[in-house]
This record gives C-alpha cells, structure tokens and sequence, in this order.
C-alpha cells in the first residue's frame, strides 16, 4: 500500500501523466471535432502515424521543431481532405474508408521512411523540444516541479482544449459545426453549407491528429520507428465517447486515461511476480470498460456516419 | 454536380469494378516507385515473377494466400451483416496460441487423424469468442464494436507475448520468446512435396464454397444478409436480431481463428508474436476488393499474397522498400471503395 502512496506522490508521476496525455489531448480533440459534424475518422491511427513519421524527417532534415509540427500538421490536413472526400462528397462508408486512410497512411509512411532513412544499427535521432520553465508558475512547489518537465507543445494541447470548448459551444462557428453534425438539413435549411462545414472540421481534425503523432516523435522520444503510435488512436476514438463528445471533458478524459497509463509503468517496477504483458494491457482494457459505461450515457451527435447529400433524406 | 443512382448495373460493369481499382491502386503506387526513381514497369513485372516464377514462388504465394483467403472470408461474412469486425488479427492470434497451447500440451501423445480436426476446431473456437465479446458490448451497452474489437487485437497479441514468454515458452528457442510447438502429428500434411505449401489452401478454398453455399442458399444466409441490409426490417420480418448476429459472429471469428490454426499447423508449428504480417487487417481490404463476395476473395488473397511475395525479391533488385506492397494492397481498397460507388452512381450535372 505504501508504495502506491509513494508513487501516486511523485511528481515524476504527474509529469509524465502531462506528457502522456499530451498526443491523447491532440487526437481527442482532432477526433471529436471531426464526430461533431458528423464524420467519424477511423483514419486516425495512420494519420498520427504519419504525422510522427513526417514531422520527425522534416526536423532530421534541419527544420525547426515548430516547422516540424507545422509539416506534420499539413500532412494530417492532407489525409483530412482525402477522407472527406471519400466520406462527405462520395458518401461512402465512414468505418471503412477510415480503415483504408489508415492502413495507407501508415503503410505510406513506413515506406517513405524507409526509402529516405536506410535500415541501420542504430535508429537516426534529433534534438527534441526541451521542458520550458514558465517563471512564476516554476515556484509552486509540487505544481513547478511538475510543470518544469513539460516542453511547449503539451501547453499547445492544454491551451488547444479551451480554445476549441470555445469555439465549439460559445461561437457562431461552433453553433454551425454542432448543427452540421445533429441535423444537416435543418443546417442548411439556416443557410449554413454543411458540405463545406464537414470538409473544413474534418481537416483541421485530422491536422491535430498529426500534430498529436508529431509529438511522439518530437518531444517523447526523438526517433520514428513503425507502430511507434501503438493504437493510441484508437484510445482516442474511445475516449471521445467517455468525452461525451465534449472539448473540455475530452482534456479530462485524456488526462485521467494517461494518470492510469504512468501509474500502471511505475507499478510495473514496484510490483514483482506479475508478467509486464499485463500491465500493458490496462490501457486498451480501460477504454473499453470506459466505452461500456460512456455509451449509453453519452449524447452522440445524431448525425453521425450518415452521409449527406442535397435533396436526398 | 450531382450523383444519381444507377438502375441498371450491367454484370460487365460488376466484373469490371475490382479490375479497374486494382489497375487504379497500381498506378499510384507506380507514382511512388517512380519517386524512388526506380522503372516502374519492371518492378511490376519483378513482383509478378518473384510470385509465380518458379515452382518455389508459386507455392510460396499460395501458402501467403491461405491465411488472407480465411481472414478475408472472416471479414466478408461480418460485413454483409454489418457487424464490423476489425479484430481479425486478435482472432487469428487467439486462434494460433489456443491450437499451440492444446496441441503441445493436452493433445501431444494424440495421433494425427485424432488431433489434427480437433485442433482446427479449437483455433476456430478461441476466435469466435473473441468476436463475441464485443458483439456482445454492442448488443448490451451499445458500444460501437469497430473500437472495442480494434483494441482487442492488442490485448490479444499481448497473452499471446505474455503465453510464449511464460507457461508456454519453448525451453529450447535460446530464450527467444516462441511456444512450444505442436507434435508433428498434428501438422497438416504438405500439399506439394518439397515446398511449403500445406492442406490448409485446400480447406481455405473449399470453406469459401461452403460459405458461399450458407450465404446464398440457406435460410440463416438470408436472415444474416437482411440484417445487414436492414436491421430494423429484418426485425420488422421476424428475424432473431441478437441471435443471428451472435451466429454471425462465430462464423466471422470462427474463420478468422481457424486462419491462426492452420498458419501453425501448416507452416511454423509454433507461435511467435510475429507470426502475422498483419493478417487480420489485410483480410478486409481482401474482402472488400471481394466485394464481399466469399468466391471473389479467394481471388482477392490471391492478388494481395502477389503483392507482398513478389515485392521481397523486387525490393532486393531495385532497392524500393517492401513497405510498397502493404501501400499498393491499402490503396487498392480506397480505389475500390470509389470503383463500387461509381458502379452504383453516375455523375449527372
């Protein structure tokens, strides 16, 4: 019992509950600005892949990290629009045109990798960001001690989370983007083009997914390796349903997912006599009993996975 | 620009449709090896010999395609009910360390013609429960069953790496993490001699007619079909919703776990933790290039076990990464995804 007490009052464990969570606040958010109008993006997974994978050989070819996360973002931008394409303009099924920018993205990205960095010992690395240390806020005791460890874009991710909470229920944009995603035709019926609406919030969406892969590569660790991203896509469509499809639970969510994820790594050392294989696999077991709790509660946006198409119902 | 439904599909147009995907994906694809600035027509023509060159490579590709051909029956059937399993990688896992696990230890003394069908039925088994789980989610909490069986495959790998390393590690692998193997007995016998090709082609292939023979002439085909085309009027029809989705799911896990079995009986004998190259998640984009159709993906794992065969040696010649491979077959199943819409639709302005 004491050793729980112990971990639980590190600050170690809290610094790495921000870090952790970091990629996971991304892809929240990228997911459920997506699933807000309407569009499930099953295309995550490959999309933080590939944001990882591309923002990490922006920066191995002498960008700054910032460029590196812009790269990454434009990337994501880029499979936003072809799932888009595929799942507002066409129509198609959203589970598997999701799958198909998945598995491309991923498979792209492990061959454009490989072509441009041959197979070697050891994996090439670069500079990753540093932990910034605010000035006032590095002089609270524990709170400093656990904000020091963080580098700038896991602020981004807590800064990302309000702003979009913002703009989602407080904002005339926001209001447009919720309607697209609960009734499309009542949308356009108030003169909003949902067409246009879903293909805007499924790029950014998928933008900040690669930006969330991006920061594997770019401030966790500093290589790319393939499944680097390990299903913490997946994690995130999960968690956008114990979200309730809200930005601010969504922090919460990811923050608490990840409190449970450090813990479970720090129990790994203090605890013997239990194969590591069990431990990891708490994350994925934990959002599935987060899903069987959430589901029924959760207010899905209403329009979710049902294409559009002008004049039709 | 507007799209309008098609009211008559002629069957060439039907044909056509994976063809012309195939040629689409292949054609991207010969972007990327043109970016690598390698010729593109004689990478294509070096994956096509590296699979069917040789006695050698061609076995060698039909013993690739077996797992694919039950994998993607295993996706095909779950789909044309609309039950999404996207956990055929758990299931073949749960499949593959299940016939390790009772072969090498309940079943070791057992002759062949005892252990060999009784092991095949327990790889099939330890799939469908797997399957069942989040079917079950989706039935009781209405839990999407897209997640819950994705994040499944990782748990399942996980007790497969957690098996190996522990009560079912092989104690003479030189402490690489592998299982014990299954007897000889109970490995299904070569289907050509001196190559590796096994009796597990022949089951793939003969469960493709079976299952097209249930899909299209029984009546639990009929009901698992309207309750793909529409679950509310199946209902309306009198058909047991739960139950036939519940059956449904056996079969797909069923079939997905059946493919770990034979891929230890058939080939390694033992279990690794990279036993599959990604099975489970090439299975659905070999069902869909199917169109779902269970005769179509027999065809469908032929193309894709090509593709990655043929790519080993053609990566070795022209120094392209195989990664292409696992390219072309995910670009293949967006292609067919936009072919099938255009089969069905047509552009009006």
């Amino acid at each position: 019992m004491s050793t729980v007490l112990d971990i639980v009052a590190s600050a170690g464990l809290w610094a790495a509950v921000l870090r952790i969570a970091t990629p996971l606040i991304f892809g929240t958010l990228g997911a459920l600005l997506c699933e807000r109008v309407g569009v499930l993006n099953l295309g995550i997974e490959g999309i933080m892949t590939f944001g990882a994978m591309i923002g990490w050989l922006a920066v191995y070819h002498g960008t700054d990290l910032w460029t590196g996360l812009l790269v990454a973002a434009i990337a994501g931008a880029a499979f936003g629009l072809l799932h888009a394409s595929l799942t507002v303009t066409l129509g198609l099924s959203q589970h598997v045109s999701g799958l198909g920018v998945t598995l491309f993205a991923s498979s792209f990205s492990y061959y454009l990798f490989r072509l441009i960095v041959p197979l070697a010992g050891s994996p090439p690395t670069i500079e990753p960001f540093k932990p910034v240390t605010v000035p006032r806020l590095a002089e609270i005791p524990f709170v400093g001690a656990v904000l020091s460890a963080q580098t700038p874009p896991t602020y981004l991710a807590l800064l990302l989370s309000l702003v979009l909470a913002y703009v989602v229920f407080r904002t005339p944009l926001g209001l447009a983007i919720r309607m697209t995603g609960e009734n499309p035709h009542a949308a356009e019926a108030q003169g909003i083009n949902p067409m246009a609406v879903r293909y805007g919030a499924v790029i950014a969406g998928s933008a900040l997914m690669a930006v969330g892969g991006a920061f594997l590569t770019l401030s966790a660790f500093n290589s790319f390796f393939p499944t680097m991203v390990q299903g913490r896509g997946w994690i995130c469509i999960a968690l956008v349903v114990f979200a309730s499809w809200r930005p601010g639970r969504a922090l919460f969510g990811a923050l608490l997912f990840a409190f449970f994820d450090a813990f479970q790594l720090r129990l790994q050392t203090a605890v013997d006599g239990v194969p590591y294989q069990v431990f990891l696999m708490t994350p994925y077991i934990l959002s599935i009993l987060a899903l069987c709790v959430m589901a029924r509660r959760a207010r899905v946006p209403q329009a979710l996975m049902q294409p559009y198409r002008r004049g039709e119902r | 620009m507007r799209f309008e439904r098609r009211e008559h599909r002629p069957l060439a147009l039907i044909i056509l449709t994976p063809l012309l995907a195939v040629a689409a994906a292949l054609a991207l694809s010969g972007l990327l090896i043109a970016a690598a600035g390698a010729p593109v027509l004689e990478a294509y023509w070096r994956i096509l010999v590296g699979a069917f060159g040789s006695r050698l490579s061609a076995t060698e590709t039909l013993t690739r395609a077996t797992p694919l051909t039950l994998t993607g029956l295993a996706a095909a059937v779950a789909f044309r009910a609309r039950v999404w399993n996207i956990g055929g990688e758990g299931q073949f896992y749960l499949g593959a360390i299940a016939v390790a696990a009772v072969g090498s230890q309940l079943l070791a003394g057992a002759p062949g013609y005892l252990s060999i069908p009784l092991l095949l039925v327990v790889g099939a088994i330890a799939g469908m429960v797997l399957l069942i789980v989040p079917l079950w989610l989706r039935l009781r909490f209405s839990v999407d069953e897209v997640v819950t069986s994705l994040l499944l495959n990782f748990v399942a790998v996980l007790l497969v790496s957690m098996l190996i390393d522990g009560p079912l590690k092989d104690p003479l692998a030189f402490g690489w993490p592998q299982s014990q193997s299954v007897p000889d007995v109970a490995m299904l016998p070569k289907l050509v001699a001196r190559s590796r090709l096994h009796w597990g082609f022949g089951i793939a292939v003969a469960l493709a007619f079976v299952v097209h023979f249930v899909q299209s002439r029984t009546v639990f085909g009929l009901k698992s079909r309207a309750a793909g085309l529409s679950p509310e009027g199946a209902a309306f029809a009198g058909v047991p919703l739960a139950r036939t989705l519940l059956l449904v799911a056996c079969l797909s896990g069923g079939l997905a776990g059946l493919a770990g079995a034979v891929e230890v009986m058939g080939v390694k004998g033992y279990v690794t933790t990279d036993l599959s190259p990604g099975f489970g998640y090439s299975g659905i984009v070999v069902a869909m290039l199917a169109g779902l159709h269970p005769l179509g993906v027999v065809l469908a794992a032929l193309f894709t076990a090509t593709m990655f065969v043929g790519a080993d040696g053609m990566s070795r010649a022209l120094k392209i990464p195989t990664y292409i491979a696992d390219v072309t077959v995910a670009l293949s199943l967006i292609t067919m995804l936009v072919a099938v819409f255009f089969a069905q639709y047509r552009i009006r302005r």
